[in-house]
């Protein structure tokens, strides 16, 4: 079994910059696991520290029943595919992909024909007698999966696995990592700044910020109730609307009109608090008409997204008096003019209230399916 | 010269025209005969330095030219007497294996191995330390030849030698004793700052996630170096050793320490002809000998021009 367990893992590098801190978690085996973060967050550095090429200053690394923080990145039993798949350009495909065999010692002819077979399963037998710089992006990474599959890990290690490709081959590599991991079962860890291709691919996305886990959770999960309003602003291909709230009795006065509050939320809050108010543009429906229990403004901006558009309203400012937009997601065909009124109404279930920052009700610490998570990092 | 002044004038009248039928002749668009005279400065002063002196020594060569005496009123042809005279002589023969030592010893091993080690070994080091090898590095390199002589002979004196000192071997002549391993010593001491810094500048482009495919492959230092950095680095090491070994091939200051001694023991190539030719007056010997010097040099340049060509084939 090959689950990666870290506990209390911290890397400080020499110039004092921390950028993993105290951090916990675990990946099951044969799980598909993101990490996801903006640029500095130290998701390369998790990953790199998990490879063992980068060494921890605290915790532990464990990679199914080994404890492996202190072996070099050659004893592992790892594999890992870079952002620019580090294939040696001296080498045909056939010597690369048998690059670790022969490090390995595993005789010629039996390397060559793994090579072989190993390239046959990723559809590169017509290139094995070629040099790196002869194939194209696509080509080059089937050929750098394939070197890390020959000598079959426990575990992948993917930086940035797509980011090198153009937008249409990525789509197509996207789709075809997916099915390569799961034909394979193997625990793969890739880590992406692009929130998209993390709910695309992953079983459980880790969102960091800081050197610290904010939400450990499925895509859905991590996309219908962002445990925190970083996770909320990150993820999503819009961002999620936050307003400034108040409890008001039983209800939220959010942009001038009395909202109920969210089910998960009743009985959490008091009377008089402030809050935000979260809900996502496509969890938003449309009006022209007046509707109940909705926000209301004028529409500012209309921007065409294809089979949808993204419509901004300003609707009416908050108590402090800072004026506010609300963008909500409109099926093609329905679609306002600027400077036309209209209200919002977010659909049962979908809309969400913060705390400082933090996500109000119980499902704040959903029921996380098998394996159970650390996310003590963010407490 | 009457050539060259005439092109200009071809200019104004003819490239224009020129350009203008054979797109893009060249990448600055200056036509054949502005171009060629960008290059004529500099080429008169190669023709004045470089090929005339070559030529005058291929004349004397073959000549019994002398510093002084009769021959050197009125010298006379003599063939390829002093050629003859060169290949079967001991002294020369001796003393061109000795060179092939020291470029060997001093060059090829000495400062392109140990310029690679501490280039290699500070490749990830930043801050006080790595300034502080470097700046040692390269003061031996800086500093004038006589001074570093004069330092080299204090440090390897048999009476009052710092070596002695440090060593507590009072009395030991290095320079008598061993004296083609001090002047190996010396130059590789010497030498070692251009090879470090050409292979600390090519280290750099070796791909860190090369590096570390391979670490993750279990591959050890030296596998590392084998297959990821020395194929990258190849064409960078070809060029260092082909100019230093012509350096050190042509180098002159040995003389400045041993003086090609005792009994002719580091007599290399440079310090052979300037004793035969100055010291011992015969010009038209030193001369032949010179350009026997200048054939081997091409000879090792062609060598190693031609492995960088083999390697830009396969690339």
């Amino acid at each position: 079994m090959s689950a990666i367990t870290l506990r209390e893992l911290t890397k400080v590098y020499p110039n004092g910059v921390r950028a993993l801190d105290a951090l916990d978690l675990e990946i099951a085996d044969g799980e598909f696991f993101a990490l996801l973060g903006p640029s500095g967050c130290g998701k390369t550095t998790l990953l790199r520290t998990i490879a063992g090429l980068e060494v921890a200053s605290g915790g532990t690394v464990r990679i199914g029943e080994r404890a492996v923080t202190n072996l070099p990145p050659g004893q592992r039993d790892v594999a890992m595919v870079f952002q620019d798949y580090a294939l040696f350009p001296h080498m045909t495909v056939r010597d690369n992909i048998a690059y670790p065999l022969r490090i390995k010692k595993v005789g010629k002819a039996a390397r060559q024909d793994k090579a072989a077979a190993t390239a046959d399963e990723l559809g590169l037998s017509a290139l094995l007698d070629r040099r790196p710089g002869q194939l194209s992006g696509g080509q080059q990474q089937r050929v750098a999966l394939a070197r890390a599959m020959a000598c079959h890990p426990q575990v992948f290690l993917l930086d940035e696995p797509l980011s090198n490709l153009d937008a249409r081959l990525r789509l197509e590599a996207r789709t075809f990592l997916k099915r390569l991991q799961r034909e394979l079962g193997v625990t793969t860890v890739f880590v992406t700044h692009d929130q998209a291709e993390a709910l695309a691919l992953a079983d459980r996305i880790a969102v960091m910020e800081g050197g610290r886990i904010r939400q450990v959770g499925t895509p859905t999960e991590v996309f219908r109730r962002p445990a925190n309003t970083f996770v909320a602003g990150f993820i999503g291909s819009t961002p999620m609307n936050l307003v400034p709230a108040r409890v008001d009795g039983d209800a939220l006065a959010v942009a001038g009109v009395r909202l109920p509050v969210p089910e998960e939320a009743r009985g959490e809050v008091t009377d008089g608090e402030h809050l935000v108010y979260g809900v996502r543009p496509e969890y938003l429906d449309y009006s022209p008409d007046p509707v109940t229990d909705a926000l209301t403004g004028q529409v500012v901006v209309v921007e065409n997204l294809g089979s949808f558009s993204l419509v901004s309203l300003d609707v009416l400012p908050a108590e402090d008096g800072t004026a506010t937009s609300v963008q909500v997601v409109v099926p093609e065909g329905r679609e306002p003019e600027p400077g036309d009124t209209g209200w919002v109404a977010p659909r049962p279930g979908r809309s969400l209230v913060y705390r400082d920052g933090e996500l109000v009700g119980s499902a704040a610490a959903p029921p996380v399916p098998a394996p159970r998570t650390g996310v003590g990092a963010d407490a | 010269m009457v050539q060259v002044t005439s092109r200009p004038d071809e200019t104004v009248g003819g490239a224009r025209p020129d350009t203008g039928a054979s797109p893009a002749p060249d990448a600055a668009g200056l036509g054949r005969a502005r171009a060629a005279g960008f290059l004529v400065p500099s080429m008169v002063l190669i023709l004045l330095f470089l090929v005339v002196p070559a030529a005058w020594t291929i004349y004397l060569g073959v000549t019994n030219y002398r510093l002084t005496g009769l021959a050197a009123a009125n010298p006379e042809i003599v063939g390829l007497d002093n050629y003859t005279r060169a290949l079967t002589d001991e002294r020369f023969r001796t003393s061109l294996l000795l060179t092939l030592q020291f470029v060997l010893g001093s060059a090829v091993l000495g400062q392109a191995g140990l310029g690679f080690a501490i280039a290699f070994a500070l490749r990830d080091r930043r801050g006080p330390l790595r300034r502080v090898v470097e700046a040692f590095v390269l003061l031996s390199w800086i500093l004038p030849s006589s001074v570093v002589a004069f330092l080299w002979i204090a440090l390897l004196d048999r009476d009052a030698g710092t070596l002695n000192a440090l060593l507590g071997t009072p009395g030991m002549a290095w320079l008598l004793d061993h004296p083609m391993l001090s002047i190996v010593i010396f130059n590789t001491w010497r030498g070692t700052a251009f090879s470090m810094m050409l292979y600390a500048a090519a280290l750099e482009n070796v791909p860190r996630s090369h590096l570390e495919t391979a670490r993750l492959a279990g591959a050890s230092t030296w596998q590392q170096l084998r297959d990821v950095v020395f194929p990258r680095i190849r064409g960078h090491v070809l060029t260092n050793l082909l100019l230093i070994s012509l350096w050190t091939f042509n180098d002159f200051t040995p003389f400045l320490i041993t003086a090609g001694g005792p009994e002719q023991r580091s007599e290399v190539l440079a310090v052979y002809v300037y004793k035969v030719a100055l010291s011992g007056g015969e010009l038209g010997f030193g001369a032949a000998i010179s350009f026997i010097m200048l054939l081997i040099n091409l000879v090792i340049a062609l060598v190693y021009l031609r492995m960088l060509g083999r390697r830009k084939e396969r690339a």
